[in-house]
């Protein structure tokens, strides 16, 4: 009211009721343009997704529930010893895609219980013995179950502590294999369950910068290849302990992005050809080093559409390949890093959707 | 006790299962126990599960002898991946001694099947470790043959590159080196070997003094393919913790200069001389006519300073990376608003 008095008295000579009536006039118009807006917006995001493909979402949860009875599946028979990676895979996706609610909680969290050893650590499948892959898979199958309870922090901690060396390196079992992968997963794992602490942190961190390369990449031991699954590593593990500054993120963004070749896919090195899983390995990299503006996102949004199985579900390294569960979590995991629509969002540097993260940080 | 010959025989003939062979009379398998609802179930071949279910029972009596060394082949044969097998086997080749030349023949016989896979090079590093020097040759060897079917393998170079240090062999490195560069001068696997033997090779005088022979080598391989990112890089690297150097070396700038004139997959040379300038070098005329000549169209004619308009074709010619070519300019120490 106040404003159509000054307007009334800035517009001298105008009636009132005609003031009142352009108003009217332009209000009805705005909402008209607002609505046009939102139609449009809908109707350019369907061409959009058209154009892009879709995520044929419910046909990769079918695949992801289906990998089992498969008689003379050379894929299957050679997964049994990593059933808790494949674990991860499949019910991680599954939350990403907002259906793990239709795996049973209680049926996967005793069989996860039951590969662990007296060690604290927990073998690949049961009756297998304990490895720091398997203890961190396990580990984050029960955050997404959000049965952290179930976990003595002790026994893990107990397990992980006694696989750090001299060095600061960390092996992965008991027969002392040595490669920065499992540096990231004992400092993910020990951090998930708030234990970071019990690990010397300054000589691993001073060991994974050894094994960092003129290019700015990391390699899996000192002097090692720079390789896109390497970086996700030991830049995941710096950032779970603070020490992103000791990375060249302007020299290790550009290393990154140059991963991205012309089909849009990522490679793992140079002059390889892409492969989806990259897209989580160099695509979560560089979000941890805030620099993942630099490569396209649409080219690669594109490219992981394309290697999907429309039909059967399941996503494949590149397209027209066979699918797997490994590379369907990985390009869905990826999907979600861009941002695609209808997927929950991932951390980076945990591998679990953002909501289990905070549940595990914030929860009291 | 031999750990080889038996299981070559046995795969030239028809398998017999475990059930039909006399000496497994006494052993009552144990199956999978996946539970009563599996969550990730597999299927099995029949024999796979045969055998899994008689390497089970031998695992959890904790027998240790001859035949269950035998059936560790069988079940990795069947699944090279099963870390379980391999632990095992590695118990039973430590308590029957047995001689580790002829389990280095069976990792190759494993591997030829299935390389890409971290249970064979591990178990392989810690025979040749026990070994010792004597496995010095084998190591360098075996890694050459399975380099020469994948160039790139990533667990061959890992093992490579552990055998140098701990066995020796460096002197034959770098002629390596230049062999599969040869055959593939894109081999970023070889290029990073060629950076590990000349700075942690104990016979060669270290980075700074093979600088000068190093840098000849690249730029030749420059020429040859100025698109090859990983020999540019190598440039790079051969300068490390001398910028300086490598700014002011002419060799340098002279061979962005020359790809830049030849019109023809000057990115990286485009980049590299954007990286000099950004470190303080100062491009004389026959830089901006070379740029001039290459004559790409649309160009902000306001990029009147160098590097300005480097950012800008870059932006054109590597339009996926625009952003980073986008930033780099914002980022010009220089930049005329």
């Amino acid at each position: 009211m106040v404003n159509c008095r000054c307007l009334t008295k800035v517009v001298c000579g105008f009636d009132f009721a005609i003031l009142l009536h352009f108003a009217f006039l332009a209000a009805s118009f705005l909402l008209r343009l607002v609505v046009m807006v939102t139609v449009c917006n809908v109707s350019f995001m369907a061409m959009f997704t058209f154009k892009m493909g879709e995520l044929v979402t419910d046909k990769h949860v079918k695949y992801i529930l289906s990998v089992e009875k498969r008689k003379d599946d050379f894929e299957s028979v050679v997964m049994e010893h990593l059933r808790m990676n494949g674990a991860y895979w499949g019910l991680t996706a599954l939350d990403l895609m907002g259906k793990l609610d239709v795996v049973d909680v209680n049926e996967v969290v005793s069989w996860v219980m039951s590969c662990q050893h007296d060690s604290g650590g927990f073998g690949g499948n049961v009756g297998h013995d304990p490895h720091i892959l398997y203890t961190l898979s396990a580990v984050q199958v029960l955050a997404l179950f959000d049965k952290m309870d179930l976990i003595d922090a002790d026994k893990v901690t107990n397990y992980i502590v006694g696989l750090q060396n001299e060095d600061g390196s960390f092996s992965g079992d008991m027969w002392g294999e040595v490669d920065t992968r499992f540096s990231y997963i004992a400092i993910c794992c020990l951090s998930i369950i708030h234990r970071l602490d019990k690990i010397n942190v300054e000589k691993a961190v001073k060991y994974i910068i050894s094994c960092k390369n003129m290019d700015g990449g990391f390699g899996c031991t000192p002097g090692g290849e720079s390789h896109a699954g390497q970086i996700f590593c030991c830049v995941g593990a710096l950032a779970l302990t603070g020490s992103l500054d000791l990375v060249n993120k302007d020299l290790l963004g550009w290393w990154l992005c140059e991963r991205q070749v012309k089909s849009g896919g990522l490679n793992g090195r140079p002059e390889k050809l892409p492969d989806v899983c990259y897209s989580w390995w160099v695509l979560s990299s560089l979000i941890m080093i805030d620099r993942v503006h630099w490569i396209s996102r649409e080219k690669l949004i594109k490219f992981i559409l394309d290697c999907q199985d429309k039909e059967k579900g399941g996503i494949s390294d590149r397209p027209d390949d066979a699918v797997d569960v490994f590379h369907t979590y990985f390009g869905v995991a990826g999907l979600s890093l861009l941002e695609y629509p209808g997927l929950k969002p991932i951390d980076p540097a945990y591998a679990l959707p953002v909501d289990v993260v905070n549940r595990i940080f914030f929860k009291k | 006790m031999a750990s080889g010959s038996s299981e070559v025989e046995e795969e030239e003939q028809e398998r017999v299962m475990l059930r039909d062979r006399p000496e497994w009379a006494d052993v009552t398998p144990v199956p999978q126990d996946d539970g009563p609802c599996p969550v990730v179930p597999i299927n099995y071949t029949e024999e796979f599960a045969e055998v899994m279910d008689y390497f089970r029972a031998v695992y959890l009596a904790d027998e240790r002898s001859p035949r269950a060394l035998s059936l560790t082949a069988e079940a990795i044969h069947f699944n090279a991946g099963n870390y379980t097998v391999w632990h095992f086997r590695r118990l039973l080749l430590e308590l029957l001694k047995v001689d580790l030349h002829e389990e280095l023949e069976f990792i190759e016989r494993i591997a030829a099947k299935n390389s890409k896979n971290y249970q064979i090079w591990h178990h392989r590093r810690r025979v040749a470790e026990k070994l010792g020097p004597d496995a010095r040759n084998a190591e360098l060897q075996f890694t050459k043959k399975v380099l020469s079917v994948d160039a790139k393998h990533y667990h061959a170079w890992s093992h490579r590159q552990w055998a140098l240090q701990a066995l020796g062999g460096w002197e034959d490195e770098l002629d390596y080196c230049s062999e599969l560069l040869e055959q593939d001068i894109f081999n970023n696997s070889a290029w990073n070997q060629r950076y590990f033997v000349i700075t942690r090779s104990p016979f060669v005088g270290g980075l700074k003094a093979m600088r000068e022979s190093e840098v000849l080598y690249t730029i030749k391989a420059i020429e040859a393919y100025p698109e090859n990112e990983s020999s540019w890089k190598y440039l790079r690297g051969l300068y490390k913790g001398e910028t300086t150097s490598w700014v002011n070396d002419p060799q340098v700038s002279s061979i962005c200069l020359k790809i830049l004139s030849s019109k023809s997959n000057y990115l990286f040379a485009l980049s590299t001389l954007l990286d000099l300038i950004c470190h303080g070098y100062q491009p004389n005329q026959d830089f901006r006519d070379a740029i001039e000549a290459l004559k790409i169209p649309d160009l902000d004619s306001q990029d009147l300073d160098i590097a300005s308009m480097i950012c800008s074709i870059l932006e054109k010619i590597d339009p996926i990376r625009v952003n980073y070519w986008i930033w780099r300019k914002s980022r010009l120490p220089h930049v005329a608003q």
